[in-house]
């Protein structure tokens, strides 16, 4: 096991109280495994990332759990082991592929100075690996393109190259949080390509956030479904989308608009919408928007339980065992 | 562009121990002009004033012998960058880089400003003046002879630009001036942006009581009337350029702390600082390559409109009789001790003043030409 986080809890200390973005998820990631975080936007799946390595902006922090990554806990370890671990052990892929870049230097650069730093290469050996890098994730004519600025790389481009940082220090674990979000399909297919080819190239874990279960159903072994910072179901991907347990999972995949279906068939929601985290329903969070919610979910957050190897649910209303 | 065959590239590579020359026979206007200028112009101050530049290296006085090897030094200088840029142009014909560099772009467009760009000749003309003020400066500035005779004489050939009350050459003394009003401006400029940039990256990083704690610091110097401090230093100590330096620098630091503060605060939240910290780079690396020169390129445009702003302000001292003490020469004080003459003399005052004018707008225009060139939303431009 690579990762494991046991009760991981993250909360924004609002002075409205405070906001309790994760809320006691425990999950693990195997090595060379790919497991994908789902849910919709704003359920807390990137402060999941973001706890994992202490980079919640104030006023977040983490403030309970355990985050045992290959044997150590990163909420023990010292602020220098830690700088150690990210980007070594662990690296991340943002959402914004243009916004990762610093401006003012080159791609070249930016991908050295991790080399430099992680792998204690000379300034000569960095630049070449990193045009190394560059080639390797798809980048044509990688020599030329290491000298260019982030503002003269397409949206695709940049995606590649912030991908051969995070991967420049060859991390154990990379998570890539919406890496797909923020480019237009084809380029989508290619990065959910250029990741997978990755993965077997430098036998990383992935942990993927995202709410594109397209591209969760291409690359992810497990999945996780996360609602109003909890997990709600963690199941192996064939199963879940096969038969989802849980009325928030079933929702979600019930919403996808299919090909091929009638014209007259109208695009199916999940009633209602995220709920305010500070103003969370009491009990099940999920429960006004539940076709099977009932006076029954109001008392308590149901626990999540075993439903069979590897399959999780939190659900009064589901068949345990 | 192909590779060049030898003669090809022999004729520039010669043409270019002339500096400039090289890089206008490959048509390179925008980098020979300036140094093929340049380079006249010390020959010429060199031809011009022989007898003065031998005499620097046996005089003990060491601004003419730091003026002497300047000259020497920056003609040398100019020779083997011209003929090193020839021969990197030859070289790689315009190859090697993919695109422009940010820097690139906005030198284009600096370059494209033609008000901006006489500015900077001007101001680079001027302090090239001022350092070679003894070399150049055709009689001692302190120098009185036979007052009666030559005192208040209008501009001549003799005298450029005339004399004043005690029959010093004025073209000596605003030529010494220079050096005084220049440097005071420049120097008090970097201290202050040095000092500005130092607090106000310090007040953001740390944040929270700290920050609260400098800031409230800021608001007090910049509620404390700078110009009584100083008449009650100057009453104390003896006004001389350090300590104007210092007093200009260290008053003026507040305005660039707020804003590199704010800069700070708002790359803090940018993403490529989260994904630098997610990359494990220490906090310093990231404030000082990566956070500090995004907030650069406006502190930028507002040193060179503080230059300007500083010049004047040791003029209006110098011209109150706090700043510079004549026989000091410096543009204040000579306009302050032309304007009892003005209706006699009126080339006392003006000369001094004319040129204060000129370096002031030059500065602006300058800084104006900056802005438009390093306006982050220009950046994103590709073709001006």
């Amino acid at each position: 096991m690579l990762l494991r986080v046991e009760n991981l809890t993250s909360y924004f200390f609002l002075d409205e109280g405070p906001l309790k973005a994760v809320d006691g998820i425990s999950f693990h990631v195997d090595e060379k495994e790919t497991v994908g975080l789902v849910g919709e936007s704003g359920c807390g799946k990137t402060i999941v990332a973001l706890s994992l390595l202490n980079l919640i902006p104030s006023p977040g922090r983490v403030v309970g759990g355990r985050i045992i990554f290959d044997g150590e806990d990163l909420r023990q370890v010292t602020a220098e082991r830690l700088r150690q671990i990210r980007g070594g052990g662990i690296g991340m892929v943002f959402q914004e592929p243009g916004a990762a870049l610093n401006p003012v230097y080159t791609i070249g650069y930016q991908i050295a100075e991790v080399l430099r730093l992680h792998r204690g290469l000379s300034k000569h050996e960095a630049d070449a690996e990193a045009v190394r890098l560059l080639g390797e994730t798809g980048i044509p004519e990688p020599e030329k393109r290491a000298r260019a600025y982030p503002f003269e790389f397409s949206g695709g481009m940049r995606q590649r190259a912030v991908i051969a940082i995070a991967i420049s220090a060859r991390p154990r674990l990379l998570i890539a949080d919406e890496p797909t979000t923020a480019l237009d399909p084809t380029v989508q297919k290619e990065m959910v390509k250029l990741l997978g080819y990755l993965q077997e190239q430098y036998k990383m874990a992935i942990l993927l956030i995202t709410h594109d279960l397209g591209v969760v159903a291409e690359m992810a072994a497990r999945v996780m479904v996360m609602y109003t910072g909890k997990l709600v179901e963690v199941a192996p991907t064939h199963a879940l989308f096969r038969a989802p347990k849980h009325p928030y999972t079933q929702g979600l995949l019930n919403a996808i608009p299919r090909l091929g279906a009638g014209r007259k068939e109208p695009l199916r929601g999940i009633p209602g919408s995220v709920p305010d985290f500070l103003s969370l329903p009491s009990g099940c969070t999920f429960h006004p928007r539940c076709p099977l919610g009932d006076d029954s979910c109001k008392s308590a957050f149901p626990p999540i339980r075993d439903l069979s190897y590897l399959r999780q649910c939190a659900c009064y209303k589901v068949d345990h065992g | 562009m192909k590779s060049r065959n030898p003669p090809d590239r022999v004729i520039p590579l010669g043409l270019s121990l002339l500096p400039g020359m090289g890089h206008l026979a490959l048509g390179k206007r925008s980098r020979g002009l300036p140094l093929l200028s340049f380079s006249l112009l010390l020959v010429l101050v060199l031809y011009g004033n022989w007898d003065a530049f031998l005499n620097a290296f046996e005089t003990t006085a060491v601004d003419h012998w730091i003026a002497a090897v300047f000259l020497i030094v920056a003609l040398a200088a100019s020779v083997i960058y011209s003929v090193w840029d020839v021969h990197r142009l030859l070289g790689s014909p315009s190859e090697g880089r993919y695109g422009k560099s940010p820097f690139q772009l906005a030198r284009r467009r600096f370059a494209a400003n033609g008000l901006a760009v006489a500015a900077l000749y001007v101001i680079g003309l001027l302090y090239l003046l001022a350092l070679l003020a003894p070399l150049l400066a055709p009689y001692d500035p302190a120098a009185i002879t036979d007052i009666l005779a030559t005192r208040y004489l209008p501009p001549s050939w003799a005298h450029l630009f005339g004399t004043d009350e005690f029959g010093r050459d004025l073209l000596s003394r605003a030529l010494y001036g220079a050096r005084v009003s220049l440097s005071v401006g420049l120097l008090a400029v970097l201290i202050a942006m040095s000092v500005g940039t130092t607090y106000g990256a310090v007040a953001a990083y740390f944040g929270g009581v700290v920050d609260n704690i400098l800031m409230r610091i800021v608001d007090v110097v910049i509620a404390f009337p700078v110009f009584f401090l100083m008449l009650v230093l100057v009453g104390i100590f003896e006004a001389n350029i350090v300590f104007l330096v210092l007093i200009l620098g260290l008053t003026s630091w507040t305005g660039t702390a707020r804003f590199i503060r704010g800069e700070m605060l708002s790359l803090k939240e940018r993403e490529f600082t989260e994904a630098a910290r997610s990359l494990g780079l220490p906090s310093w690396r990231i404030i000082v390559r990566h956070q500090i020169p995004n907030a650069l390129s406006p502190v930028l445009v507002q040193a060179a409109l503080m230059v300007g702003g500083m010049i004047g302000a040791e003029a209006a001292l110098s011209f109150l009789g706090i700043g510079i003490r004549p026989p000091t020469p410096s543009w204040g004080n000579m306009v302050s001790g032309g304007q009892d003459a003005l209706l006699v003399a009126w080339w006392v005052a003006f000369f001094p003043g004319a040129l204060l004018a000129l370096v002031v707008l030059s500065f602006n225009l300058l800084a104006d030409g900056l802005r438009d060139a390093l306006d982050p939303k220009a950046l994103m431009q590709r073709f001006v």
